[in-house]
């Protein structure tokens, strides 16, 4: 009895930290789980199909790597108060900042549109046609963004996040070796030996960790959201968490198909799916569901960042906590660029599978500046204050972003040139 | 023809009001922005070339 008594303060503080971080989880969880989006979830069903559990530990390796680099933005846009594109506006000029600004809206609608790639393909198992499923799309995007709050956005967002956690029952129903995976998966080593198609996974696992939206949606999202500088342990708690949940949600993808698939080539997450139902239906319906919600999410977020970043440098109101009266431009971008993604995945014979290449070359030509951009920013100590990057942060962010530059330059490289790694 | 020069008029406010860069230019930051150019050229001239492979090779 007397050990009962003295669980509850503490169980008691606990479930009252819970609650309030429930209430002011925001951005980071937000835009780490966001980056599991379709082409993502594609990433790693081939990664498991291909290697199994092998190159668990490699993605184990990318929680840091994700959390150093959206950390930044969260002390960026709390102190600044400003989003990233007007940050390198303000920065270093008109010249950088435009072109960041046109290169984030290339971007963005390529990567847009092959999120509605994945969310026509995941509802055309169950029978649905793409039209059908591009109109339900922008309808419930704008129930979602069109109620005049962000705190509501953002929680909707949060409960779509939850929804991507489905791969997790998905990946019991499969009954892996819990010895194999953690034998395999948790020490680190290269399957069939370090080749250039091993080398062309781990890149292209690495680009999908750190997209160039991610920081323009995250430091808006902070901005909006009316984050302060005392906020800012909790933006980090925040963001570690995201960035634990999107690779845990990214390691049972793996499990997955690495458990069912083994040796077979996955060239979409669909095909994953259909493959799967095959052998589990219950299992393939899980995988089909978390590519929806996955394009979903990654649909919201990645349209906010170019519709916030157009409203901070045009000088229009762009936040979600106004009604479309309010912030007609706001609105309308964020639509514009919806509905016109939307439709190209409509029209007959549209060269889909060129669009879904093309995004990994331009975002290579964005994120490295955008990269830059931000450890500069961050170590402008007229602005930042005390909350400048430490030696300690610039050391382990500036090899971290080095370290990013180089293998996603490659990886561009070798989307341009498939014969490269070979 | 007025939503033009109204947009043209906004970009020249744009450019007017971000013309000098206010982080302040040192060694550091000055390297960074000049490999940064000769990253993005030497990317744009082989996005070319490939286009250029693509166009005469079929």
């Amino acid at each position: 009895m007397n050990f009962f008594a003295k669980l509850y303060y503490p169980l008691r503080k606990a479930w009252k930290a819970v609650r309030l971080y429930l209430v002011i989880a925001g951005p980071g969880i937000v835009v780490m789980v966001a980056d599991n989006d379709a082409g993502g979830i594609t990433t790693y069903a081939a990664t498991g199909a291909k290697y199994g559990y092998h190159l668990i530990w490699f993605l184990l390796i990318l929680i840091p790597v994700a959390y150093y680099v959206q950390e930044m933005t969260v002390r960026l846009g709390a102190v600044t108060k400003r989003g990233h594109a007007e940050a390198i506006f303000d920065g270093f000029g008109a010249f950088w900042g435009w072109f960041s600004l046109i290169d984030l809206l290339i971007v963005d609608w390529l990567t847009l549109v092959t999120e509605f790639i994945g969310m026509t393909a995941a509802l055309g198992l169950f029978g649905v046609p793409p039209w059908i499923t591009v109109v339900a799309v922008i309808v419930l995007m704008a129930v979602i963004v069109l109620n005049g709050r962000y705190w509501t956005f953002e929680k909707l967002a949060l409960l779509f996040c939850a929804l991507n956690l489905i791969y997790i029952p998905g990946a019991f129903l499969v009954h892996p070796s819990v010895r194999d995976v953690l034998h395999q998966g948790l020490i680190p080593n290269f399957a069939g030996g370090f080749n250039g198609e091993l080398f062309f996974f781990l890149m292209a696992n690495i680009g999908t960790t750190i997209a160039p939206w991610m920081l323009f949606f995250q430091q808006s999202a902070v901005v909006d959201k009316g984050m302060l500088e005392k906020d800012i342990p909790w933006g980090r708690f925040d963001t570690l968490l995201g960035s634990i949940v999107t690779v845990v949600v990214a390691v049972f993808i793996v499990i997955v198909t690495g458990t069912v698939l083994p040796g077979v080539d996955i060239d979409s997450a669909a095909q994953a799916s259909q493959e799967l139902m095959k052998t589990d239906r219950y299992v393939g319906t899980f995988l089909a569901i978390g590519l929806f919600d996955a394009g979903l999410l990654g649909a919201i977020c990645i349209s906010l960042a170019s519709s916030w970043a157009f409203g901070e440098i045009f000088g229009w109101a762009h936040s979600l906590n106004t009604k479309i009266r309010q912030a007609p431009w706001f609105y309308a971008t964020y639509f514009f660029t919806l509905v016109t993604a939307g439709l190209v995945v409509l029209i007959p014979q549209a060269p889909l599978v060129l669009i879904t290449l093309f995004v990994q070359v331009i975002a290579v030509t964005l994120l490295p500046a955008a990269l830059v951009f931000l450890i500069l920013l961050l170590n402008d100590r007229k602005t930042m204050g005390e909350r400048c990057n430490t030696p300690g942060q610039n050391l382990i962010g500036g090899v971290i972003v080095v370290s990013i530059i180089v293998l996603s330059t490659l990886y561009g490289f070798s989307v341009l040139f498939p014969n490269l790694f070979k | 023809m007025s939503a033009f020069r109204n947009l043209s008029a906004k970009i020249a406010a744009i450019n007017a009001r971000y013309r000098e860069p206010r982080i302040e230019m040192s060694r550091a930051v000055r390297v960074s922005l000049m490999v940064l150019r000769v990253y993005l050229l030497a990317l744009v001239a082989l996005m070319v070339y490939k286009f250029v492979m693509i166009v005469t090779q079929g």
